[in-house]
């Protein structure tokens, strides 16, 4: 049980900035999910926080104490890692016990901690395999036993579900969320995956190019993004933008409008055609075309009528709903 | 149309011959092996009277008894435990240096580590017969000749294993040495629990490779053991000849090449898959 | 390539590589650094000094007859070897790889000569065709051929030239047959549908596929006839008869440690290091090549 605060953390490789200075601080049973494209230094900051990479400059605390200088082990802390980083010729067992013995633990106790997280992630009959008798769930589950056993302070987790398929990562994604909520430890977990974000955060922080974006709720982070970037990255399908131009107002203020909030109507004042529609089911994604090529789509309910391939129809939105971005895509 | 005789799976008459054009290889590469073997079970005078029999004799027992416990100028037996010794010195040596500055050169860094990579790489194929009369001097003067030290150190003194652990190494996933560190392991602690045991098969492939390389050494125990009770068999073979027109004693010299090739043949044949593997690794 | 995790320390890694560099340094470098050293010397008849002759032991190999002959000696031997050793390796693993069922067990009986050493080798076609007691000198005996490898200097290199082809065997084989077994079965049906027999397919499709093996083959054997056949040249002829199967190395054993012509020996390691050093170059030269493909 712990917080975290990162002040102004930077980090750089030789004279290439990767982190521009993030400030974040994390309550005691937090769920914190980082979240950016490729390339934003997501993992880098979490790998930081994990004592892997060097801090460049700024602090970062666990429960107020400064672990900048500390070796992984000794800032309270457990990791797991996107390939899992399972030893190949270990057993699960002694995966999982092998920082408890490292940490010189009774025997005793390391056999039950081993034994509780087995129970509570259901493997309890895989003990005595090998990693690579396992399936790639069933690997992911000793990760995390790996990191559980250790009863850290804090959870690191680097994009631990994107080696699953599909199906799985849906599951996974309950279990770590209910097993954190169960375990109380504060964690902060990366990923590219916007749904992730959405489903597990109580706070997520939404990363771009070294910067912190926004932090907040996924709920308010999606009703009310900070900038042109989260508005684009949240949200699936992503935020529709139109230029001053094509609405025919003055100025360069950028409209986004989520599809679910575009209309279709005859009466809207902004043309454009179909170009072709996907049908999910429950909705209907329209995509369209406006007169200079900006593509809009709409989300529109099974039941409604779907406009033909080619044909013109005009768009429309309540005004409440449009989000307003300057030049520099900051919300305005 | 494609024809039945040209497609790639041979059937009939062609299985057949392809079968005899192996059969055919098999025996000129076994041929020179037999006679050595029929040599060695039968009596002097039925070599030494031309032609000598094709078929095994009788003499088994008695040639290899003699062969082992007196040979010509020292007991095969001996020059069998020095090969071991002196194969075993030179595989488990050079493995365990080898080992050591691979990890330290992939796992750390320290000044000159870049000197040190090029001064390793270097000594890549740079075989000993280049440098013997500058090395044997060197042995000399430590006091070296007709010892074990002296057998085993210059032949370990080069970086094909060091090479070899090291590209090991580097496919090693970082994650690992990652999820070592968050679990407290220290640098020794990372390399005895987790990078050791997972060499476990190149180890064992390299060693196959340098037993067979260590045992078949001929020149360098050839120039630093001059006191029959260090030779090593292999060279020892030849020391046995006579030297003018006296006849040599055939069936014992024949018997102890048998014995020199039954050691480095076994561990070819019983550990073939890393015997490959090793090849194959070493020559990457 | 680097890996991201480095360890922090200064003094367990200089440790770690301790033992290796010492090794190098005593037992390699210091050997080598002497034979270049020594190169440019001669010692008094008595040994008792050095005196500096610059490259003048190079000039006077250069201009030697017989180290002149050992060097065309050393390349129609190892030539010779290559070829016979690969030629028949290819053979076998050309038939070995065409079974679908038992090339394993061909291969089993195939590699472990392997193991049978140079030196070893040498003493076992020694016996068959020793002009005394030999089977096969017996044999072509009765055939009117009378087989004298102690006095005839073709004969003599023919022997030494078999012995070491045929310890090298087990080994092309292997790469040959690993090369063979990488080509897809796809393409060479491909061709066996297109017609082509098997000859033709061999010719034009196999072989060059199994290029990159040849090569790489061919490099090794040299170097393998260069110094590893030392054995089987020591134990067959002892260089004889008239220095026809003086190879290099012999001729730095035979020259340093027999005739104790220290300054000559070393001038002659160095020249052969220049020429190990080459072949490794284009060998490393190649491999880069193959990394790129």
């Amino acid at each position: 049980m712990a917080t975290l605060t990162l002040s102004n953390v930077k980090k750089s490789f030789g004279k290439t900035d990767v982190i521009h200075g993030i400030s974040i601080s994390v309550e005691d049973g937090e769920f914190i999910v980082i979240v950016g494209p490729s390339g934003c230094g997501k993992s880098t900051l979490l790998r930081m926080v994990a004592g892997l990479e060097t801090i460049t400059s700024g602090d970062v605390q666990i429960d107020g104490r400064r672990v900048n200088d500390q070796e992984p082990m000794d800032r309270d802390i457990a990791m797991v890692f996107q390939n899992y980083a399972l030893y190949p010729h270990m057993s699960v067992f002694d995966n999982m016990a092998y920082g408890l013995k490292i940490a010189r633990t009774p025997r005793a106790e390391i056999e039950e901690r081993v034994a509780h997280a087995a129970k509570l992630l259901q493997l309890e009959t895989f003990l005595q395999r090998k990693p690579r008798e396992l399936s790639g769930g069933q690997r992911q589950r000793v990760a995390m036993g790996r990191a559980i056993v250790r009863k850290p302070a804090v959870f690191l987790f680097d994009e631990p579900l994107s080696n699953l398929d599909a199906k799985l990562r849906v599951q996974m994604r309950l279990e770590i969320k209910a097993l954190q909520r169960e375990l109380g430890v504060t964690a902060l977990y990366v990923t590219h995956d916007q749904v992730e974000a959405m489903t597990m955060a109580d706070r997520m922080v939404v990363m771009n190019g070294g910067i912190a974006d926004q932090v907040g709720e996924p709920l308010e982070v999606y009703a009310n993004p900070a900038t042109e970037f989260v508005a684009g990255f949240i949200g699936s399908p992503p935020t529709n933008f139109l230029s001053a131009d094509i609405l025919g107002r003055s100025g360069d203020t950028k409209v986004g409008v989520r599809p679910e909030h575009t209309r279709l109507s005859d009466s809207g004042s902004l043309r454009a055609r179909a170009a072709y529609s996907e049908a999910l089911g429950a909705e209907t994604l329209v995509h369209l075309k406006c007169a200079d090529g900006t593509q809009v789509t709409v989300r529109q309910d099974a039941a409604s009528t779907i406009p033909q391939e080619g044909n013109e129809v005009g768009l429309d939105w309540d005004p409440a709903n449009e989000m307003r971005f300057d030049p520099s895509g900051r919300r305005c | 149309m494609a024809q039945q005789n040209g497609m790639v799976e041979r059937r009939g008459a062609g299985l057949w011959l392809t079968h005899v054009g192996l059969l055919v290889g098999i025996a000129f590469i076994f041929f020179p092996i037999w006679l050595a073997f029929v040599a060695s079970t039968v009596e002097q005078q039925e070599i030494v009277r031309p032609p000598m029999p094709l078929l095994p004799g009788d003499q088994f027992f008695s040639n290899y008894a003699r062969a082992l416990t007196s040979g010509v100028n020292a007991p095969v037996s001996t020059m069998l435990l020095n090969s071991m010794i002196m194969a075993i010195g030179i595989s488990l040596g050079k493995i365990a240096i080898s080992l050591l500055s691979a990890f330290a050169i992939v796992y750390f860094r320290f000044p000159a580590r870049r000197l040190f990579f090029w001064l390793i790489f270097l000594t890549l194929m740079l075989p000993v017969e280049v440098r013997i009369v500058p090395t044997y001097e060197v042995i000399a003067n430590f006091g070296m000749l007709n010892s074990y030290q002296g057998l085993i150190l210059p032949l370990i003194a080069s970086a094909t294993a060091t090479f070899l652990f090291r590209q090991f190494f580097m496919t090693v996933p970082d994650e690992l040495a990652e999820a070592a560190r968050v679990d407290g392991a220290g640098p020794m602690r990372f390399f005895f629990d987790i990078l050791l045991p997972m060499s476990r098969t190149n180890i064992a492939a390299l060693f196959v490779i340098l037993f067979i390389y260590g045992w078949n050494q001929y020149l360098w125990p050839l120039l630093i053991t001059t006191d029959p009770e260090m030779n090593t068999i292999v060279m020892g073979i030849k020391q046995m000849f006579p030297s003018g027109d006296d006849t040599a004693d055939w069936p014992v010299i024949m018997a102890t090449s048998i014995l020199a090739m039954v050691p480095p043949v076994l561990v070819v044949v019983g550990m073939q898959r890393l015997f490959i593997r090793g090849l194959v690794d070493s020559e990457k | 390539m680097e890996k991201r995790v480095k360890f922090k320390g200064l003094w367990l890694p200089i440790l770690l590589v301790l033992p290796q560099f010492l090794i190098t340094a005593i037992f390699f470098f210091y050997p080598a650094g002497q034979a270049i050293w020594q190169s440019l010397f001669i010692p008094d008849p008595f040994g008792l000094s050095m005196q500096w002759v610059g490259l003048g032991n190079f000039e006077f190999l250069l201009a030697d007859r017989y180290y002149r002959a050992s060097f065309l000696t050393t390349a129609v031997f190892s030539i010779l070897v290559t070829v016979v050793s690969m030629g028949v390796a290819l053979y076998l693993a050309v038939l070995a790889d065409r079974l679908v069922k038992g090339s394993g067990t061909y291969r089993t009986l195939l590699i472990w000569p392997y193991a049978v050493a140079p030196a070893v080798a040498g003493v076992l076609w020694l016996f068959m065709f020793n002009t005394r007691v030999g089977v096969v000198t017996w044999y072509l005996g009765l055939l009117g051929y009378d087989w004298n490898h102690v006095l005839n200097e073709g004969e003599a290199m023919g022997l030494v030239v078999v012995a070491s082809a045929w310890g090298r065997i087990s080994y092309n084989f292997l790469f040959f047959l690993a090369g063979l077994q990488a080509i897809p079965r796809s393409v060479i049906e491909a061709a066996a549908i297109d017609g082509a027999h098997f000859w033709t397919r061999f010719r034009t499709i196999v072989f060059p596929l199994l290029s990159p093996t040849t090569f790489f083959l061919l490099v090794v054997n040299i170097i393998y006839s260069f110094f590893e056949t030392f054995g089987v040249i020591h134990t067959i002829t002892s260089g004889g008869p008239q220095q026809a199967t003086t190879i290099l190395v012999y001729k730095v054993y035979a020259d340093g440690f027999v005739g104790q012509d220290l300054g000559s020996s070393a001038a002659q390691s160095v020249i052969l290091l220049a020429i190990v050093s080459l072949l490794t170059v284009i060998q490393f030269k190649y491999i880069e090549r193959r990394v790129h493909y």
